[in-house]
């Protein structure tokens, strides 16, 4: 049976298991994760592939009498984000690469002043104004840094609906548990994949009290959120104190997906769209009697580091797939740390690796 | 004896880091005044700009945020439409609100948020030495005008007020001076009348 639910962008499936799924966009299954999180405010600037994002908002928010605002730039976006996040309250803003180069100063200024802001970026082609096709192009950008600074942000790399939802649900607590901005780095196939999801989260509305927000000085002394410390020492004292967090978060944090990794002989990592082409590619090298397995980052950082370390032992090939020239890989090199050969597979600017050009790699690899 | 003037509450015991004579220190007592003689600083939020009132945050007594560089107007944005019931204010330089702010500026007027601008016109960027601002005067020498500013070159002085006050959200704008004692108790008025006005809708001020 299909009903329909909220407009034209949710329809309604019965699935096996009686569970009642919605069909929804990608980008639509993350304004409802947000949502159910108690997103009290959302700004965005139109851009392809995301524009389901301020689309959406518009109407849900203003019906739940929440914060809707269409900027006047990313830039005013990012910084509404963090002024309602300087408060305590959980606000996200939304955009696509172009955009998400704007976005970088307010990035960098939460990093310092440790304000809890999530970004969303439904990446596409680039450098520049590039093309609207889904890309991976900004892994270096969203996890090296993009703002100035030495600071991490979190990021995570949703690969289907389900996962829109359920990490745009726990980007926020992540967030404000660490007080650090979160990144959703997604893709446009995934933003605009209409996929069943499960809405199955409780709708947040208690969050534990916190002694940073700016929420009027009553009954307590001033505080001021500042990322400007001009005193002898005081910044690296800062920046100190940071690494500490960023170590905390590298200790916790990490999310990754193994599949069928256990007796692999070549071993993709890819995250997002691209892993999801390389599962169907590995099911097929199975079926070939290759052994064959993935390892999926779900945080890209911090990165699953260790878990990639655990499997490169001698006679494993890697090979990382990405819609890009080649970023990620770096850091699986990095991770390997030239105990296996690490290979590459990706297109740029909007291509689309396909699951027989990864099959052909991973016989490629296995006859080596 | 009977002590009749004292620091304003809402003005921290903290040594001003200003230029002897600036104006900044003024309108920060004028500012502190107003908000112990409206009774809101317990709920008031400021947000500092990039500029030299950027160190704001350590003379106000009361909750403050920084904001990056001419970002004040959409950092305020955030908080009073999160937080309805607080009093938000930014307090900006030319260079910070009226060059690279321009657009957060006119369009947070434009949205009619029900916040306050304090603008603080000193004809340069003074942070960063004495450059040229989008409001230094026709002939004015700076670092970066060293000839004066020509027209022809660097362009017109933007009036910031005017074009403001063309804008169906702006509430109220009020042009004052801090350059001699009349002119800061009419600017100590108009910053009053700008927060009592403000309890219920936006205003902008212009200080020179
Ligand atoms: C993005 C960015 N660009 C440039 C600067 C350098 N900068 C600091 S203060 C300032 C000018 C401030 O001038 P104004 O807003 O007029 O304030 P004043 O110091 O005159 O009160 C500039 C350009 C900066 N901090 N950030
Ligand atoms: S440079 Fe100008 S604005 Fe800055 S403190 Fe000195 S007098 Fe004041
Ligand atoms: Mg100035």
């Amino acid at each position: 049976m299909l009903s329909n639910v909220s407009g034209h962008l949710h329809r309604s499936v019965q699935v096996e298991n009686k569970m009642v799924k919605k069909l929804v966009k990608g980008n639509v299954a993350l304004c409802e994760g947000a949502i159910a999180a108690g997103l009290d405010a959302y700004f965005g600037y139109p851009i392809t592939p995301q524009n389901e994002v301020p689309a959406y908002m518009s109407k849900r928010m203003v019906e739940m009498k929440k914060v809707f605002i269409q900027a006047e730039s990313e830039l005013a976006a990012a910084n509404m984000v963090l002024g309602a996040c300087a408060t305590g309250k959980r606000a996200m803003t939304s955009s696509s690469s172009p955009g998400i180069s704007l976005k970088q100063e307010a990035i960098s200024y939460m990093a310092g002043m440790e304000v809890p802001g999530v970004i969303v970026n439904v990446q596409r082609g680039g450098p520049g104004l590039g093309n609207i096709a889904g890309s991976q192009a900004d892994y270096f950008q969203a996890v090296k840094g993009g703002g100035h600074g030495d600071y991490r942000l979190i990021v995570y790399a949703p690969a289907n609906g389900q996962e829109m939802y359920d990490l745009a649900y726990n980007a926020f607590d992540v967030a404000q548990k660490y007080r650090n901005p979160v990144m959703l780095l997604c893709d446009g196939i995934v933003g605009q994949m209409m996929e069943p999801v499960d809405f199955n989260k409780e709708q947040k509305t208690k969050f534990e009290d916190r002694d940073w927000i700016l929420d009027g000085c009553k009954g307590r002394e001033p505080r001021s959120l500042k990322s400007l410390l001009m005193q002898d020492g005081v910044l690296e004292q800062h920046n100190l104190d940071l690494l500490k967090k960023y170590q905390m978060i590298q200790d916790k944090e990490v999310k990754a997906e193994l599949y069928q990794v256990e007796d692999a002989e070549v071993i993709i990592v890819a995250y997002g769209i691209s892993s999801r082409i390389s599962k169907n590619a590995i099911k097929q090298a199975r079926e070939k009697g290759i052994k064959a397995g993935l390892i999926r980052p779900v945080t890209l950082w911090p990165f699953p580091s260790d878990i990639i370390a655990s499997y490169a032992k001698p006679g494993v090939k890697f090979f990382s797939v990405e819609f890009s020239l080649g970023q990620m890989v770096e850091d699986v090199k990095l991770a390997v740390n030239g105990k296996c050969p690490v290979d590459f597979l990706g297109r740029a600017g909007g291509g689309i690796v396909s699951d027989k050009q990864v099959l052909d790699k991973i016989e490629e690899l296995a006859k080596k | 004896m009977e002590k009749i003037l004292s620091r304003p509450k809402a003005l921290k015991d903290f040594p001003l880091s200003y230029c002897p004579g600036c104006g900044h220190g003024i309108v920060h007592r004028l500012v502190a005044q107003a908000i112990d003689d409206l009774g809101i600083r317990e709920r008031t939020i400021a947000v500092a700009p990039v500029g030299c009132a950027v160190f704001a945050y350590n003379y106000f007594n009361f909750d403050t945020t920084e904001a990056p560089h001419g970002r004040p107007p959409a950092v305020a944005t955030g908080i009073k439409r999160t937080n309805p019931d607080k009093i938000v204010f930014t307090y900006q330089g030319d260079g910070d609100l009226a060059a690279i702010g321009t657009a957060e500026t006119i369009h947070c007027a434009n949205r009619g948020e029900n916040i306050t601008v304090i603008f603080i016109n000193n004809a340069n960027y003074g942070m960063t030495g004495g450059q040229m601002a989008p409001t230094t005067l026709l002939g004015q020498v700076t670092e970066t005008t060293p000839f004066g500013r020509d027209p022809q070159r660097e362009g017109y002085p933007i009036n910031v007020c005017e074009l403001l006050a063309g804008l169906k959200g702006t509430k109220y704008i009020e042009r004052v001076s801090v350059c001699d004692a009349p002119h800061v108790i009419q600017a100590g008025k108009a910053i009053k009348k700008l927060f009592k006005i403000k309890l219920k809708e936006k205003v902008i001020l212009s200080l020179k």
